[in-house]
Protein backbone atom coordinates (compact mmCIF):
# COMPACT_ATOMS: atom_id res chain seq x y z
CA UNK A 1 0.00 0.00 0.00
CA UNK A 2 2.39 2.24 0.90
CA UNK A 3 4.47 1.49 -2.20
CA UNK A 4 1.74 1.82 -4.49
CA UNK A 5 0.70 5.14 -2.85
CA UNK A 6 4.80 6.40 -2.88
CA UNK A 7 4.75 5.29 -6.78
CA UNK A 8 1.78 6.93 -7.57
CA UNK A 9 2.85 10.30 -5.80
CA UNK A 10 5.88 10.34 -7.48
CA UNK A 11 4.30 9.57 -10.72
CA UNK A 12 1.99 12.69 -10.14
CA UNK A 13 5.39 14.91 -9.30
CA UNK A 14 6.43 13.98 -12.48
CA UNK A 15 3.49 14.89 -14.50
CA UNK A 16 3.75 17.91 -12.22
CA UNK A 17 7.30 18.82 -13.26
CA UNK A 18 6.55 18.12 -16.77
CA UNK A 19 3.37 20.95 -17.44
CA UNK A 20 5.84 23.53 -15.10
CA UNK A 21 8.83 23.34 -17.38
CA UNK A 22 7.18 24.08 -20.20
CA UNK A 23 7.38 27.10 -22.25
CA UNK A 24 5.98 30.35 -20.39
CA UNK A 25 2.99 32.14 -22.38
CA UNK A 26 5.11 35.30 -22.09
CA UNK A 27 8.44 35.22 -21.23
CA UNK A 28 8.36 38.82 -20.47
CA UNK A 29 5.88 38.17 -17.71
CA UNK A 30 7.63 35.31 -16.82
CA UNK A 31 11.11 36.66 -16.59
CA UNK A 32 9.55 39.82 -14.28
CA UNK A 33 8.06 36.85 -12.16
CA UNK A 34 11.47 34.97 -11.45
CA UNK A 35 12.90 38.34 -10.15
CA UNK A 36 10.20 39.35 -8.12
CA UNK A 37 10.89 35.52 -6.35
CA UNK A 38 14.60 36.32 -6.47
CA UNK A 39 13.62 39.07 -4.30
CA UNK A 40 11.45 37.41 -2.06
CA UNK A 41 12.51 33.71 -1.77
CA UNK A 42 16.30 34.72 -2.50
CA UNK A 43 16.98 38.00 -1.05
CA UNK A 44 14.97 38.49 1.66
CA UNK A 45 16.61 34.98 2.99
CA UNK A 46 20.01 37.12 3.37
CA UNK A 47 19.55 38.47 6.49
CA UNK A 48 18.96 34.51 7.96
CA UNK A 49 21.58 33.04 6.15
CA UNK A 50 23.60 35.65 7.69
CA UNK A 51 22.57 35.40 11.49
CA UNK A 52 22.32 31.50 11.24
CA UNK A 53 26.09 31.19 9.27
CA UNK A 54 27.55 33.89 11.75
CA UNK A 55 26.45 32.03 15.06
CA UNK A 56 27.43 28.28 13.44
CA UNK A 57 31.09 29.88 12.57
CA UNK A 58 31.92 30.59 15.44
CA UNK A 59 30.21 27.74 17.61
CA UNK A 60 32.45 25.37 15.03
CA UNK A 61 35.44 27.22 15.92
CA UNK A 62 35.13 27.21 19.36
CA UNK A 63 33.75 23.26 19.29
CA UNK A 64 37.22 22.47 17.22
CA UNK A 65 39.08 24.47 19.61
CA UNK A 66 37.75 22.69 22.67
CA UNK A 67 37.51 19.10 21.00
CA UNK A 68 39.92 18.29 18.69
CA UNK A 69 43.06 20.11 19.35
CA UNK A 70 45.57 18.18 21.31
CA UNK A 71 49.68 18.32 21.75
CA UNK A 72 50.06 16.41 18.42
CA UNK A 73 47.70 18.88 16.49
CA UNK A 74 48.91 22.05 15.00
CA UNK A 75 46.87 25.34 15.91
CA UNK A 76 45.52 25.97 12.75
CA UNK A 77 43.69 22.71 12.57
CA UNK A 78 40.88 24.37 13.98
CA UNK A 79 40.42 26.95 11.07
CA UNK A 80 41.04 24.03 8.47
CA UNK A 81 38.26 21.66 10.03
CA UNK A 82 35.83 24.68 10.53
CA UNK A 83 36.30 25.55 7.21
CA UNK A 84 36.16 21.63 5.56
CA UNK A 85 32.88 21.50 7.68
CA UNK A 86 31.49 25.03 6.44
CA UNK A 87 32.67 24.18 2.64
CA UNK A 88 31.12 20.67 2.81
CA UNK A 89 28.34 20.22 4.81
CA UNK A 90 27.01 23.76 6.16
CA UNK A 91 27.30 26.29 3.26
CA UNK A 92 24.48 23.47 1.14
CA UNK A 93 23.33 20.79 3.41
CA UNK A 94 22.54 22.36 6.71
CA UNK A 95 21.69 25.64 4.94
CA UNK A 96 19.12 24.25 2.73
CA UNK A 97 17.52 22.28 5.60
CA UNK A 98 17.18 26.05 7.43
CA UNK A 99 15.63 27.00 4.17
CA UNK A 100 13.34 24.43 3.34
CA UNK A 101 11.65 25.81 6.81
CA UNK A 102 11.71 29.23 5.86
CA UNK A 103 11.31 28.92 1.60
CA UNK A 104 9.53 25.39 1.31
CA UNK A 105 6.83 26.47 4.00
CA UNK A 106 5.97 29.81 2.33
CA UNK A 107 5.98 28.51 -1.07
CA UNK A 108 3.64 26.02 0.11
CA UNK A 109 1.22 28.07 1.94
CA UNK A 110 1.17 30.65 -0.69
CA UNK A 111 0.26 28.35 -3.30
CA UNK A 112 -1.88 26.13 -1.83
CA UNK A 113 -3.75 29.34 -0.15
CA UNK A 114 -4.24 29.88 -3.65
CA UNK A 115 -5.63 26.71 -4.55
CA UNK A 116 -8.12 26.59 -2.07
CA UNK A 117 -9.39 30.35 -2.94
CA UNK A 118 -9.80 29.16 -6.12
CA UNK A 119 -7.01 31.37 -8.03
CA UNK A 120 -5.35 28.26 -9.33
CA UNK A 121 -8.69 27.76 -11.25
CA UNK A 122 -8.91 30.81 -12.39
CA UNK A 123 -5.69 31.03 -13.89
CA UNK A 124 -6.78 28.13 -15.72
CA UNK A 125 -10.11 28.89 -17.02
CA UNK A 126 -8.65 31.78 -18.65
CA UNK A 127 -6.29 29.44 -20.31
CA UNK A 128 -3.48 29.74 -18.39
CA UNK A 129 -0.97 27.14 -17.60
CA UNK A 130 -1.16 27.70 -13.74
CA UNK A 131 1.85 25.32 -12.70
CA UNK A 132 4.14 26.82 -15.28
CA UNK A 133 3.14 30.75 -14.04
CA UNK A 134 3.15 30.03 -10.65
CA UNK A 135 6.11 27.35 -9.87
CA UNK A 136 8.55 27.67 -12.72
CA UNK A 137 9.35 31.32 -11.52
CA UNK A 138 9.68 29.95 -8.27
CA UNK A 139 12.29 27.00 -9.05
CA UNK A 140 14.49 29.08 -11.53
CA UNK A 141 14.64 32.10 -9.15
CA UNK A 142 15.24 30.09 -5.97
CA UNK A 143 17.93 27.73 -7.84
CA UNK A 144 19.80 30.98 -9.71
CA UNK A 145 19.69 32.63 -5.98
CA UNK A 146 21.12 29.41 -4.13
CA UNK A 147 24.90 30.10 -5.12
CA UNK A 148 25.19 33.50 -3.47
CA UNK A 149 22.82 32.66 -0.29
CA UNK A 150 25.66 29.77 -0.31
CA UNK A 151 28.89 31.64 -0.96
CA UNK A 152 27.04 34.13 1.42
CA UNK A 153 27.09 31.66 4.06
CA UNK A 154 30.94 30.28 3.86
CA UNK A 155 32.27 34.04 3.72
CA UNK A 156 29.42 34.96 7.49
CA UNK A 157 31.02 32.03 9.01
CA UNK A 158 34.16 32.40 8.31
CA UNK A 159 34.03 35.34 9.86
CA UNK A 160 32.21 34.20 13.23
CA UNK A 161 34.98 32.13 13.46
CA UNK A 162 37.48 35.01 12.95
CA UNK A 163 35.33 36.84 15.79
CA UNK A 164 36.00 33.91 17.94
CA UNK A 165 39.75 34.04 16.98
CA UNK A 166 39.83 37.79 17.57
CA UNK A 167 37.43 38.33 20.89
CA UNK A 168 38.46 35.17 22.57
CA UNK A 169 42.29 33.65 23.25
CA UNK A 170 41.18 30.44 22.17
CA UNK A 171 42.90 30.49 19.19
CA UNK A 172 45.13 33.00 17.52
CA UNK A 173 44.47 35.20 14.70
CA UNK A 174 47.19 34.20 12.66
CA UNK A 175 46.42 30.51 12.84
CA UNK A 176 42.84 30.79 12.40
CA UNK A 177 43.42 32.53 9.14
CA UNK A 178 46.12 29.95 7.97
CA UNK A 179 43.98 27.60 8.60
CA UNK A 180 41.68 28.83 6.85
CA UNK A 181 43.99 28.94 3.68
CA UNK A 182 45.54 25.65 4.12
CA UNK A 183 45.23 22.54 1.77
CA UNK A 184 42.43 24.44 0.16
CA UNK A 185 40.71 21.89 -2.15
CA UNK A 186 39.23 23.56 -4.76
CA UNK A 187 36.79 20.80 -5.60
CA UNK A 188 35.12 21.31 -2.41
CA UNK A 189 33.71 24.80 -3.21
CA UNK A 190 31.68 23.54 -6.43
CA UNK A 191 30.42 20.04 -4.64
CA UNK A 192 28.89 22.70 -2.19
CA UNK A 193 27.58 24.66 -4.90
CA UNK A 194 26.41 21.62 -6.82
CA UNK A 195 24.42 19.91 -3.89
CA UNK A 196 22.88 23.73 -2.78
CA UNK A 197 21.91 24.12 -6.66
CA UNK A 198 20.03 20.43 -6.25
CA UNK A 199 18.91 21.05 -3.11
CA UNK A 200 17.48 24.06 -4.10
CA UNK A 201 15.37 22.44 -6.70
CA UNK A 202 14.34 20.27 -4.11
CA UNK A 203 13.26 22.38 -1.83
CA UNK A 204 10.99 24.84 -4.59
CA UNK A 205 9.04 21.54 -6.53
CA UNK A 206 8.40 19.58 -3.08
CA UNK A 207 6.90 22.41 -1.74
CA UNK A 208 5.06 23.87 -5.04
CA UNK A 209 3.48 19.83 -5.67
CA UNK A 210 2.24 20.31 -1.80
CA UNK A 211 0.73 23.50 -2.03
CA UNK A 212 -0.53 22.40 -5.77
CA UNK A 213 -2.80 19.62 -4.89
CA UNK A 214 -3.91 21.06 -1.33
CA UNK A 215 -7.87 20.01 -1.28
CA UNK A 216 -9.90 21.22 1.80
CA UNK A 217 -9.68 24.44 3.68
CA UNK A 218 -6.73 26.59 5.88
CA UNK A 219 -6.20 23.68 8.09
CA UNK A 220 -5.38 21.38 4.57
CA UNK A 221 -2.74 24.24 4.24
CA UNK A 222 -0.94 24.64 6.94
CA UNK A 223 -1.02 20.60 6.45
CA UNK A 224 0.46 20.81 3.66
CA UNK A 225 2.99 23.33 4.48
CA UNK A 226 4.58 21.19 7.23
CA UNK A 227 4.17 17.97 5.21
CA UNK A 228 6.10 20.23 2.65
CA UNK A 229 9.35 21.02 4.99
CA UNK A 230 9.20 17.37 6.13
CA UNK A 231 9.46 16.35 2.73
CA UNK A 232 11.94 18.10 1.26
CA UNK A 233 14.27 17.84 4.61
CA UNK A 234 14.40 13.86 3.76
CA UNK A 235 15.02 14.41 0.17
CA UNK A 236 17.89 16.51 1.06
CA UNK A 237 19.42 14.31 3.33
CA UNK A 238 19.08 11.51 1.47
CA UNK A 239 20.38 13.40 -1.64
CA UNK A 240 23.20 14.69 0.75
CA UNK A 241 24.04 11.03 0.79
CA UNK A 242 23.78 10.03 -2.81
CA UNK A 243 25.48 12.99 -4.15
CA UNK A 244 28.65 12.63 -1.17
CA UNK A 245 29.19 9.46 -2.57
CA UNK A 246 29.03 10.18 -6.33
CA UNK A 247 30.56 13.63 -5.74
CA UNK A 248 33.58 12.88 -3.11
CA UNK A 249 34.31 9.32 -3.66
CA UNK B 1 -25.13 29.02 -27.45
CA UNK B 2 -23.91 26.32 -25.29
CA UNK B 3 -25.30 23.36 -25.15
CA UNK B 4 -25.34 20.35 -22.82
CA UNK B 5 -26.50 16.97 -23.91
CA UNK B 6 -26.27 13.75 -21.60
CA UNK B 7 -23.80 14.80 -19.17
CA UNK B 8 -22.78 11.86 -16.62
CA UNK B 9 -20.41 12.31 -13.79
CA UNK B 10 -19.20 10.22 -11.03
CA UNK B 11 -17.36 10.92 -7.69
CA UNK B 12 -15.90 7.45 -6.13
CA UNK B 13 -18.95 5.27 -7.72
CA UNK B 14 -21.59 7.70 -6.66
CA UNK B 15 -23.12 9.82 -9.79
CA UNK B 16 -23.73 13.10 -9.45
CA UNK B 17 -25.00 14.13 -12.45
CA UNK B 18 -27.27 11.47 -14.42
CA UNK B 19 -27.84 12.36 -18.13
CA UNK B 20 -28.39 16.14 -17.97
CA UNK B 21 -29.05 17.79 -20.80
CA UNK B 22 -29.92 21.72 -21.15
CA UNK B 23 -29.52 24.70 -23.87
CA UNK B 24 -28.12 28.18 -22.62
CA UNK B 25 -28.88 30.48 -24.87
CA UNK B 26 -26.78 33.34 -25.92
CA UNK B 27 -27.62 36.96 -25.13
CA UNK B 28 -29.87 35.85 -21.74
CA UNK B 29 -28.93 35.13 -18.15
CA UNK B 30 -29.11 31.32 -18.11
CA UNK B 31 -29.58 29.97 -14.15
CA UNK B 32 -28.32 26.79 -12.91
CA UNK B 33 -30.45 26.19 -9.75
CA UNK B 34 -30.96 23.92 -7.34
CA UNK B 35 -30.04 23.26 -3.35
CA UNK B 36 -26.49 22.35 -1.94
CA UNK B 37 -25.36 19.07 -2.96
CA UNK B 38 -27.80 19.21 -6.09
CA UNK B 39 -24.81 18.88 -8.15
CA UNK B 40 -25.09 22.37 -10.06
CA UNK B 41 -21.48 23.36 -9.04
CA UNK B 42 -20.45 19.73 -10.72
CA UNK B 43 -22.13 20.61 -13.88
CA UNK B 44 -20.41 24.41 -13.89
CA UNK B 45 -17.25 22.98 -13.34
CA UNK B 46 -17.80 20.29 -16.15
CA UNK B 47 -18.64 23.31 -18.23
CA UNK B 48 -15.73 24.97 -18.50
CA UNK B 49 -13.78 21.89 -18.06
CA UNK B 50 -12.62 21.64 -14.67
CA UNK B 51 -13.73 18.08 -14.45
CA UNK B 52 -14.30 15.55 -16.91
CA UNK B 53 -17.67 14.23 -17.40
CA UNK B 54 -17.36 10.17 -17.95
CA UNK B 55 -20.76 10.91 -20.72
CA UNK B 56 -22.19 13.06 -22.52
CA UNK B 57 -21.45 16.19 -24.85
CA UNK B 58 -20.99 20.00 -24.11
CA UNK B 59 -20.96 21.88 -27.62
CA UNK B 60 -19.83 25.84 -27.37
CA UNK B 61 -21.50 26.95 -30.50
CA UNK B 62 -20.90 23.21 -31.80
CA UNK B 63 -18.03 23.18 -31.03
CA UNK B 64 -17.64 19.88 -27.97
CA UNK B 65 -15.53 20.38 -25.17
CA UNK B 66 -15.03 17.14 -24.27
CA UNK B 67 -13.59 15.78 -27.34
CA UNK B 68 -10.88 19.06 -28.17
CA UNK B 69 -6.94 18.77 -27.96
CA UNK B 70 -5.32 20.21 -25.15
CA UNK B 71 -4.52 23.10 -27.39
CA UNK B 72 -8.26 23.72 -28.63
CA UNK B 73 -9.00 24.17 -24.53
CA UNK B 74 -6.42 26.75 -24.23
CA UNK B 75 -8.10 28.26 -27.30
CA UNK B 76 -11.61 28.11 -26.13
CA UNK B 77 -10.69 29.05 -22.17
CA UNK B 78 -9.79 32.85 -23.93
CA UNK B 79 -13.31 32.94 -24.92
CA UNK B 80 -14.59 32.10 -21.25
CA UNK B 81 -14.92 34.48 -18.51
CA UNK B 82 -15.52 33.56 -14.94
CA UNK B 83 -16.99 34.70 -11.89
CA UNK B 84 -15.83 32.65 -8.78
CA UNK B 85 -17.72 32.49 -5.76
CA UNK B 86 -15.17 33.44 -3.40
CA UNK B 87 -13.65 35.86 -6.39
CA UNK B 88 -11.00 34.00 -6.90
CA UNK B 89 -8.84 37.88 -7.09
CA UNK B 90 -4.84 37.60 -7.30
CA UNK B 91 -4.15 38.96 -3.95
CA UNK B 92 -0.39 40.25 -4.63
CA UNK B 93 -2.18 42.39 -7.57
CA UNK B 94 -4.07 45.34 -7.27
CA UNK B 95 -7.52 45.78 -8.54
CA UNK B 96 -6.25 47.31 -11.81
CA UNK B 97 -3.54 44.84 -11.55
CA UNK B 98 -6.31 41.45 -11.71
CA UNK B 99 -8.42 43.31 -14.39
CA UNK B 100 -4.75 44.22 -16.35
CA UNK B 101 -3.90 40.13 -15.98
CA UNK B 102 -5.65 38.39 -19.14
CA UNK B 103 -5.06 41.17 -21.11
CA UNK B 104 -0.89 41.25 -20.71
CA UNK B 105 -1.12 37.24 -21.31
CA UNK B 106 -3.15 36.96 -24.03
CA UNK B 107 -2.93 40.41 -26.45
CA UNK B 108 -1.02 42.20 -27.52
CA UNK B 109 -1.68 45.66 -26.47
CA UNK B 110 0.50 48.02 -25.16
CA UNK B 111 0.69 48.39 -21.28
CA UNK B 112 -1.04 51.95 -21.90
CA UNK B 113 -3.36 50.28 -24.08
CA UNK B 114 -4.28 47.29 -21.34
CA UNK B 115 -4.21 50.26 -18.34
CA UNK B 116 -7.53 52.10 -20.52
CA UNK B 117 -9.21 48.83 -21.19
CA UNK B 118 -9.03 47.44 -17.35
CA UNK B 119 -10.35 51.25 -16.76
CA UNK B 120 -13.14 50.80 -19.06
CA UNK B 121 -13.86 47.70 -17.57
CA UNK B 122 -13.91 48.84 -13.96
CA UNK B 123 -15.88 51.81 -15.12
CA UNK B 124 -18.27 49.29 -16.32
CA UNK B 125 -18.60 48.42 -13.02
CA UNK B 126 -18.91 51.23 -10.91
CA UNK B 127 -15.35 50.49 -9.49
CA UNK B 128 -13.65 54.08 -10.79
CA UNK B 129 -11.24 55.18 -7.90
CA UNK B 130 -10.51 51.68 -6.50
CA UNK B 131 -8.15 50.67 -9.29
CA UNK B 132 -4.91 51.03 -6.58
CA UNK B 133 -6.23 48.88 -3.92
CA UNK B 134 -5.78 45.72 -3.41
CA UNK B 135 -7.88 42.78 -2.94
CA UNK B 136 -8.12 42.64 1.22
CA UNK B 137 -8.68 46.53 1.07
CA UNK B 138 -12.23 46.35 -0.53
CA UNK B 139 -15.61 44.80 0.31
CA UNK B 140 -16.58 41.54 -0.62
CA UNK B 141 -19.22 43.06 -3.00
CA UNK B 142 -16.41 44.98 -4.63
CA UNK B 143 -14.51 41.80 -4.91
CA UNK B 144 -16.96 40.52 -6.92
CA UNK B 145 -17.25 44.03 -8.75
CA UNK B 146 -13.63 43.60 -9.90
CA UNK B 147 -13.78 39.52 -10.67
CA UNK B 148 -16.68 40.43 -13.15
CA UNK B 149 -14.21 43.42 -14.59
CA UNK B 150 -12.12 40.91 -15.09
CA UNK B 151 -13.92 38.03 -16.43
CA UNK B 152 -15.20 41.05 -19.27
CA UNK B 153 -11.67 42.26 -20.09
CA UNK B 154 -11.19 40.13 -22.89
CA UNK B 155 -14.79 39.96 -24.11
CA UNK B 156 -15.72 36.52 -23.16
CA UNK B 157 -18.19 34.81 -25.83
CA UNK B 158 -19.31 32.94 -22.72
CA UNK B 159 -19.53 34.00 -19.16
CA UNK B 160 -19.94 31.87 -16.04
CA UNK B 161 -20.98 32.79 -12.26
CA UNK B 162 -20.62 30.69 -9.32
CA UNK B 163 -23.19 32.20 -6.75
CA UNK B 164 -22.21 35.20 -7.71
CA UNK B 165 -24.30 36.54 -4.91
CA UNK B 166 -22.70 34.12 -1.92
CA UNK B 167 -21.74 35.93 1.32
CA UNK B 168 -23.22 39.28 0.16
CA UNK B 169 -26.05 41.27 1.36
CA UNK B 170 -29.33 41.48 -0.74
CA UNK B 171 -28.76 45.15 -1.89
CA UNK B 172 -25.61 44.01 -2.96
CA UNK B 173 -26.76 41.01 -4.33
CA UNK B 174 -28.99 43.00 -6.42
CA UNK B 175 -26.74 44.79 -7.85
CA UNK B 176 -24.54 42.64 -9.05
CA UNK B 177 -27.61 40.86 -10.49
CA UNK B 178 -27.98 43.83 -12.47
CA UNK B 179 -24.96 44.34 -13.07
CA UNK B 180 -24.52 40.81 -14.84
CA UNK B 181 -27.86 40.96 -16.30
CA UNK B 182 -26.87 44.15 -18.57
CA UNK B 183 -23.36 42.83 -19.22
CA UNK B 184 -24.91 40.20 -21.00
CA UNK B 185 -27.72 42.19 -23.11
CA UNK B 186 -25.05 44.54 -23.57
CA UNK B 187 -22.25 42.54 -25.26
CA UNK B 188 -24.66 39.32 -26.27
CA UNK B 189 -23.19 37.08 -24.36
CA UNK B 190 -24.35 33.44 -23.00
CA UNK B 191 -24.17 33.96 -19.11
CA UNK B 192 -24.47 30.68 -16.83
CA UNK B 193 -24.95 31.45 -13.36
CA UNK B 194 -25.18 28.88 -11.22
CA UNK B 195 -27.53 30.14 -8.07
CA UNK B 196 -29.57 29.61 -4.69
CA UNK B 197 -30.19 32.86 -4.15
CA UNK B 198 -34.43 33.11 -4.98
CA UNK B 199 -33.72 37.52 -5.31
CA UNK B 200 -31.58 36.00 -8.59
CA UNK B 201 -34.06 33.45 -9.91
CA UNK B 202 -36.91 35.74 -10.22
CA UNK B 203 -34.83 39.23 -10.51
CA UNK B 204 -33.03 37.70 -13.74
CA UNK B 205 -33.75 34.31 -14.74
CA UNK B 206 -34.46 34.09 -18.23
CA UNK B 207 -33.58 30.66 -18.76
CA UNK B 208 -33.54 28.36 -15.54
CA UNK B 209 -32.19 25.30 -15.41
CA UNK B 210 -33.41 23.62 -12.10
CA UNK B 211 -31.17 20.68 -11.17
CA UNK B 212 -32.64 18.12 -8.60
CA UNK B 213 -30.25 14.98 -6.97
CA UNK B 214 -28.55 15.48 -10.56
CA UNK B 215 -31.24 15.47 -12.66
CA UNK B 216 -32.47 18.21 -14.98
CA UNK B 217 -36.09 18.60 -13.62
CA UNK B 218 -37.33 21.66 -15.01
CA UNK B 219 -36.82 24.38 -17.55
CA UNK B 220 -38.40 27.97 -17.95
CA UNK B 221 -38.53 31.11 -17.36
CA UNK B 222 -38.96 33.44 -13.59
CA UNK B 223 -42.27 34.04 -15.34
CA UNK B 224 -43.15 30.46 -15.46
CA UNK B 225 -41.44 29.51 -11.88
CA UNK B 226 -44.35 30.73 -10.05
CA UNK B 227 -46.96 28.59 -11.30
CA UNK B 228 -44.45 25.11 -11.65
CA UNK B 229 -46.44 22.47 -11.07
CA UNK B 230 -42.89 20.54 -10.55
CA UNK B 231 -43.24 20.19 -6.49
CA UNK B 232 -39.61 19.37 -5.41
CA UNK B 233 -38.94 22.66 -7.07
CA UNK B 234 -41.97 24.59 -5.65
CA UNK B 235 -40.80 23.63 -2.03
CA UNK B 236 -37.24 25.38 -3.28
CA UNK B 237 -38.67 28.42 -4.50
CA UNK B 238 -40.99 28.74 -1.71
CA UNK B 239 -38.32 27.51 1.09
CA UNK B 240 -37.53 30.74 2.78
CA UNK B 241 -40.69 32.10 5.67
CA UNK B 242 -41.34 34.73 3.47
CA UNK B 243 -41.91 33.62 0.41
CA UNK B 244 -43.85 30.73 2.07
CA UNK B 245 -45.69 33.75 4.07
CA UNK B 246 -46.15 35.51 0.39
CA UNK B 247 -47.41 31.99 -1.28
CA UNK B 248 -49.97 31.22 1.78
CA UNK B 249 -51.27 35.02 1.04
CA UNK B 250 -51.77 34.24 -2.09
CA UNK B 251 -53.96 31.10 -1.53
CA UNK B 252 -55.66 33.14 0.71
CA UNK B 253 -56.61 36.15 -1.02
CA UNK B 254 -56.81 34.84 -4.73
CA UNK B 255 -53.84 37.13 -5.62
CA UNK B 256 -51.96 36.33 -8.75
CA UNK B 257 -48.03 35.63 -8.29
CA UNK B 258 -47.09 36.05 -11.59
CA UNK B 259 -46.38 39.53 -11.66
CA UNK B 260 -49.84 40.48 -13.92
CA UNK B 261 -51.30 43.51 -13.39
CA UNK B 262 -52.28 43.71 -9.78
CA UNK B 263 -50.36 40.60 -8.66
CA UNK B 264 -47.87 40.52 -5.79
CA UNK B 265 -45.11 40.27 -7.45
CA UNK B 266 -44.27 42.29 -10.19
Amino acid sequence: MIISNSIATFGRFCMFMRRVFSIPDRMSIFLRRTLVEISKLGVDSIPLVIVISMFIGAVCTIQMQLNVTSPIMPAYAVGLATRDIVLLEFSNSILCLILAGKVGSNIASEIGTMRVTEQIDALEIMGVNSANHLVLPKILGFVCFMPVLSIMCIGTAFVGGYLVALFTDLIPVSRYVYGLQAMFIEWYVWYGLIKSLIFAFIITSVASFFGYYVKGGALEVGRSSTNAVVASSIFILLFDVILTKLLLQ
Amino acid sequence: MIEVRNITKSFDGRTVLHGVSATFETGKTNLIIGQSGSGKTVLMKSLVGLLQPEKGEILFDGRNLLSMSRAEIHELRKEIGMLFQGSALFDSETVLGNVMFPLSMFTDMTRRQMRDRAMFCLERVNLKGAENKYPAEISGGMQKRVAIARAIALNPKYLFCDEPNSGLDPKTSILIDELLSDITHEYNITTVINTHDMNSVLGIGENIIFINKGHREWVGDMSQIYTTANEALSDFVFATRLFQQVKDYVAANAVPLDGGKGGILK
